[in-house]
């Protein structure tokens, strides 16, 4: 018994000691510690993301709405579990991508709101600091003048990095202890490449909201650009397409390449938009059983044992759209670092 | 003669068709207070911008301390501070952080920085409001601040763009006075602009006045009403009881003229608004009465002045180029 109680006691300090390493390396080491510009900035924008009313109201929306989402699939897939149906595979990443009818699924609430998030981190990233009188004075300090964009940039992407990291891995958890059943170490692994995906559209959001801050003084005037182009894109464009394609629909009795080649132009189309690059990419990823994200005939399909792809497979499959992806992003973030690396920095 | 601090060699800067600063040569001395004086749009900001390394000249070379502005900006800003028209800080951080962000900029620990912030606060006395948000500060306070983020990095320049603009005239004594005794001393170089010429009079060593993007000239404020007035630089005003001579004739600038002929060192005289303006190259106003009176006409006012900025500033600014 007192051995016991001793070891217990031990475990205890141990405990305490680890937390006061922790505690010294984060606040009383530091405060002797030299940083880079680039990190004090970093730091300081990371700060003011976190402690602002906007991260809050966004992030709460957020994970709000996934969560919501989460919870209405969680029913149904409980009752998988109960009736043994849960030995198909991947049924962890079903919390991910199923919706019951209420609402929509996880994903589905990722690429709307991605978007928002992003437009939203970085619409007043250059012209507030101008505004504000800012730009010149930090200008003034012996820094790079990229380092302001780009930290602007590091720091909105690391909190949103975070963010959505955090939000993957409670979902996980909350998967793990309502349905009983862990994640294969596959699923786990495409949950973060997800996680990546999702990060990486974000950036393209906030590297455009951040272009249109860097071309325009009035944030309200960049936010409206951002959430402009956000519309366009995902309600305008598909309208557009739909109705320039509908004359061009062939009739019933043209043959299988006609059909074929009008929905391969319908869908080529449609992937000049990263939200389509974006909902690929992660059905894909999170639904194994997707083998093809083109039109395919009756007589591709046969001799095809239905199966999920391994993971590798998937990724191949979606690397087009995940390198359309990076490419967008690096575009928007050469756009606005070129003008704004252009621009003569004056007082407000 | 000390060393040049600041060397701007030929500088012009055009934007598309308009031109900025067009072929200036300036040069400013260690430990000086030098102010540039001119009107909106002389192209002075555009030449701070260009001495920071924040802009580039499109020809000329700009050094600052030896070092080439244009091509080592990094370097210059170490060395130099500098405080932009209308300076903003982040309105929800403290006057306390807001320093502590400039300091660590400037590559010193967080525990350094606070020290230093602490430091300059006192200097600028500003401590009591260390801890209150830059938002509440009142633009004085504001432009004080302003000041201790620029002197936190220890510069051996500090510059000041139109450091008195928007505050009232007791703030800004407090402040030139701040600055003076600053420079003063710790031996730095000032360097700032204003259109407003009398605090430029007030704590100036030298000043250079900016018209349409050229240096008209520059040197302290006696050479420069020297230069500019050709060798004139005193007025003698005079009045007369009545300009009705007892023969019916009218006193004028020729009878002036030839009543003290006799004087030397007289450049011109003219006349306007029953007051005669006699310039001269020195002081000979005891001789000029004397004559005057010797011809029996009834002296009644007497001025001599020196051409100040306030004239500089008349002649060459406000009656345009």
């Amino acid at each position: 018994m007192n051995n016991s109680n001793n070891n217990l006691k031990s475990f205890m300090f141990s405990i305490s000691g680890f937390l006061k390493a922790i505690d010294s390396r984060i606040f009383s080491q530091n405060k002797d510690k030299k940083y880079e510009p680039f990190r004090v900035i970093v730091n300081k924008e990371i700060a003011d993301h976190v402690t602002s009313w906007r991260f809050v109201i966004l992030n709460s929306i957020i994970v709000l709405t996934c969560l919501g989402s989460v919870f209405s699939v969680m029913s149904g897939l409980r009752g998988a579990v109960k009736t043994g149906n849960s030995g198909n595979a991947f049924f962890f990443l079903q919390m991910f991508t199923l919706s019951d009818g209420t609402l929509p699924s996880f994903i589905v609430f990722i690429s709307f709101l991605g978007p928002l998030l992003g437009i939203s981190m970085g619409f007043d990233a250059i012209n507030s600091e101008q505004n504000k009188g800012t730009l010149s004075r930090i200008m003034a300090q012996p820094i790079h003048r990229d380092y302001v964009i780009n930290a602007k940039f590091t720091a909105a992407l690391t909190v949103v990095g975070i963010m959505i990291l955090a939000l993957a891995l409670l979902v996980m958890g909350i998967g793990i202890l309502t349905l009983g059943v862990p994640p294969t170490p596959e699923e786990f692994i495409r949950i973060i490449i997800f996680v990546m995906l999702s990060v990486l559209y974000v950036a393209f959001w906030l590297n455009l909201s951040i272009f249109f801050s860097v071309k325009f003084r009035q944030p309200a005037t960049s936010a409206m650009a951002g959430i402009a182009t956000w519309l366009f894109l995902s309600v305008f464009y598909p309208l557009i397409i739909e109705i320039v394609t509908k004359p061009m629909t062939p009739s019933a009795t043209s043959s299988t390449a006609q059909v074929l080649n009008f929905e391969k132009m319908k869908i080529a189309l449609m992937r000049f938009l990263p939200s389509q690059l974006f909902s690929d990419a992660t059905t894909t990823l999170l639904i194994p059983t997707v083998r093809s994200l083109g039109p395919f005939t009756m007589e591709q399909v046969q001799g095809a044992i239905p199966g999920p792809l391994p993971l590798g497979q998937s990724i191949l499959l979606v690397w087009p759209q995940v390198t359309g992806l990076i490419a967008i992003t690096v575009l928007c973030f050469i756009f606005s670092y070129v003008s704004f690396m252009r621009r003569e920095i004056r007082s407000r | 003669m000390a060393e040049n601090i600041i060397e701007l060699v030929n500088i012009t800067r055009k934007y598309e068709k308009f031109t900025a600063v067009d072929s200036l040569n300036l040069s400013i001395r260690k430990g000086e207070i030098f102010g540039l004086l001119g009107p909106n749009g002389a192209g002075k900001s555009t030449t701070i911008l260009m001495i920071m390394g924040l802009t580039e000249p499109t020809s000329g070379i700009v050094t600052v301390c030896g070092i080439n502005s244009t091509t080592n900006p990094i370097r210059v800003k170490k060395i130099v501070g500098y405080l932009p028209e209308d300076v903003g800080f982040y309105d929800d951080m403290t006057g306390l952080e807001n320093l502590k962000f400039t300091a660590m900029l400037n590559g010193c620990s967080e525990r350094e920085s606070i020290q230093k912030a602490e430091q300059m606060l006192e200097k600028v006395g500003l401590i009591e409001v260390a801890y209150k948000k830059t938002g509440k500060y009142s633009r004085g306070m504001r432009q004080r601040l302003g000041l201790a983020d620029v002197l936190i990095k220890n510069p051996q320049i500090i510059i000041l763009d139109e450091p008195t603009l928007g505050i009232d005239p007791k703030g800004i004594h407090e402040f030139l006075d701040l600055i003076v005794s600053l420079s003063k001393m710790d031996g730095i170089t000032v360097l700032f602009s204003s259109h407003h010429l009398h605090y430029v009079q007030q704590v100036c060593d030298r000043v250079g006045l900016f018209v349409g993007g050229r240096l008209l000239a520059d040197g302290d404020i006696r050479t420069l009403s020297g230069k500019l007035f050709n060798g004139t630089p005193l007025v003698i005003e005079v009045g007369l009881e009545s300009l009705n001579r007892t023969d019916g004739s009218v006193f004028t600038a020729d009878w002036l003229k030839g009543v003290i002929k006799a004087v030397k060192g007289v450049k011109s005289v003219s006349a306007n608004n029953n007051r005669f303006y006699i310039d001269c190259e020195e002081e000979i106003t005891s001789l000029v009465a004397k004559a005057i009176v010797d011809s029996g006409a009834g002296l009644c006012y007497l001025n001599t002045r020196e051409y100040g900025l306030d004239d500089i500033y008349n002649r060459y600014f406000e009656g345009g180029v």
